[in-house]
């Protein structure tokens, strides 16, 4: 089953209060994913420009410090790293890729769940409102969230498992509902264009997919369009980007999704009862997004 | 005429539907409004008695499921399946609704204002369903009997494998599906439709609709079958 949120705050005097605003509605789709939960937060911290890679320890008590340390030492930048339970933000002002693969070459104990400038993504198994509690998500500021719900189907109930899946920097994919192809397609992806992967998951091939497109210099609404043709099953998609988001299902509409939006803030949700607490929604704009067809909201624009 | 509020914040969907189902006192005749609706699922269902329902905001999934004689009126836009197995009485939503709206229904009226999406009427056994806007694909599936009326457009592949049901569509369809076929309208559909639109409250002309039926020639409608079973 699996439940899907997003929110973009427009008004920035809402941002302070993201994770306020965020973790009802993550608590709300409980039942449609108990097993594990996941979210991206996207904030831009004062003009910091520097790379920001979050990364995840399976191992209690990782000296995270120490990591900091030895990347400032073998980056030759200055790096901190911000533990958040069993997650932290590794920052250090070099480029996103640099961090990313200077992690994922000496540090095979970790995964990363993250990089870019202004992405974090955190996720764990539990009940949605203990993983919240978990990386402290209520206090959280910020210009939007997505965040995914999960009841498997495909693969394992695990960390690597959970929901949202990086596709680039600051670019995340969470995913309600099943591919039926992601065993050809992984392979494919791995071993023509090289795309490496961490899971069974069938989002996680998903997410690859649209790495590749983008990577070839696709968009995300061409990316998008090209995975209505090559990916072959139920899904309603949102994925994050650096000012927005995307949404888009199925071209039969297998799976639910709704959006909302006014003034102050858009929103998306598999159900509406997830957008019931925002402020002002009895009178904001509410539509079920036609299927086959690719939403795009950004600030930007 | 007294009015009995309901508020889901305080009452829950259980006690709601305890209220409305007769279970703690009687209903017939009753006035209820329902606060605080906030998209829960499965609001003012299994109601059996003559009563009038205003649910104040958006529902979740099958709203007004399997209602005999009550009128519900939803305030907002209804999720998935809204007046499910529909008995009789009427389901009025002022918004839009989500895929399966109606589906299998038996008998009664539900009107919604706005748009539905998907399937909508799905396998509808005697419902009629009356959309002021339009409707997504696969609608009327396999549609035995009542009527859907859609004032806007209709999605693709309408009425697929459609027993007796009959479509009115006033604009554009998309697609039919198999064995749906257009057919004249004739005085009696015409009138038929007419007092249809008045009663949902539609201000429409039918004679402005095109409608739509089976063309018969699926496999069930083969006499030379019937051996089969």
């Amino acid at each position: 089953m699996c439940g899907i949120v997003g929110l973009y705050l427009k008004n920035p005097a809402l941002r302070p209060h993201l994770g306020r605003l965020f973790t009802p509605m993550m608590g709300e789709m409980t039942e449609r994913g108990p097993d594990s939960a996941g979210f991206a937060v996207y904030r831009e911290e004062g003009g910091r420009n520097e790379a920001k890679v979050t990364v995840c320890s399976m191992a209690p008590g990782y000296d995270w410090s120490a990591l900091a340390a030895e990347a400032g030492e073998s980056l030759g930048a200055e790096a901190v790293a911000e533990p958040a339970s069993n997650h932290a933000v590794l920052r250090a002002s070099v480029d996103a890729g640099s961090l990313r693969d200077w992690v994922e070459a000496g540090h095979p104990e970790l995964s990363v769940t993250s990089s870019g400038t202004v992405l974090e993504i955190y996720k764990d198994v539990g009940l949605p409102a203990d993983v919240l509690d978990r990386f402290g998500v209520s206090q959280m500021a910020g210009s939007h969230m997505i965040g995914h719900t999960r009841m498997a189907t495909e693969s394992a109930v695990t960390t690597a498992g959970a929901h949202p899946f990086n596709t680039g920097d600051d670019l995340c994919l969470v995913h309600n509902g099943s591919l039926s192809n992601h065993h050809r397609l992984r392979d494919w992806l791995r071993e023509q264009q090289g795309v490496r992967f961490q899971t069974d998951n069938d989002t996680e091939v998903a997410a690859g997919y649209l790495t590749w497109r983008i990577s070839e210099g696709a968009s995300i609404a061409e990316a998008l369009e090209a995975g209505i043709r090559d990916l072959d099953g139920f899904y309603t998609f949102a994925v994050g980007t650096r000012d927005g988001f995307s949404v888009l299902r199925d071209p039969i509409a297998c799976k639910p999704a709704v959006m909302a939006e006014n003034d102050d803030w858009v929103a998306m949700a598999s159900e509406f009862r997830a957008l019931a607490d925002l402020p002002d929604v009895e009178a904001a704009s509410v539509w079920e997004p036609e299927p086959g067809k690719i939403y795009s909201w950004s600030g930007s624009a | 005429m007294t009015v009995e509020t309901i508020d889901l914040d305080a009452a829950g969907v259980r006690a709601l539907n305890r209220r409305l189902q007769g279970r703690d006192g009687p209903v017939a005749g009753g006035h209820f409004i329902v606060t605080n609706a906030k998209g829960r699922h499965a609001l003012a269902v299994g109601l059996t008695e003559a009563m009038d329902v205003r649910i104040r905001g958006h529902v979740g999934y099958y709203c007004a499921g399997m209602n005999r004689e009550a009128d519900v009126t939803v305030e907002g836009n209804a999720g998935t399946g809204v007046a499910e197995n529909l008995m009789s009485g009427t389901v009025r939503v002022t918004g839009d609704t989500s895929q399966s709206a109606g589906a299998s229904g038996r008998g009664g009226l539900l009107v919604i204002e706005g748009s539905a999406s998907a399937r909508c009427g799905i396998t509808m056994k005697g419902i009629d369903i009356v959309v002021g806007g339009s409707i997504g694909h696969m609608s009327a599936f396999m549609a035995q009997a009542g009527r859907l009326v859609v004032c806007g457009d209709a999605g693709a592949y309408l009425g697929d494998s459609i027993y007796e049901a009959e479509i009115f569509v006033r604009g554009r369809v998309e697609s039919l599906g198999a064995d749906c076929v257009e057919k004249d309208m004739g005085e009696r559909a015409a009138d038929g439709l007419q007092t249809l639109l008045e009663r949902a409250g539609v201000a429409a002309d039918a004679r402005e609709f095109r409608r739509y039926g089976s063309a018969r020639q699926l496999y069930n409608f083969r006499v030379d079958n019937a051996a089969a079973y």
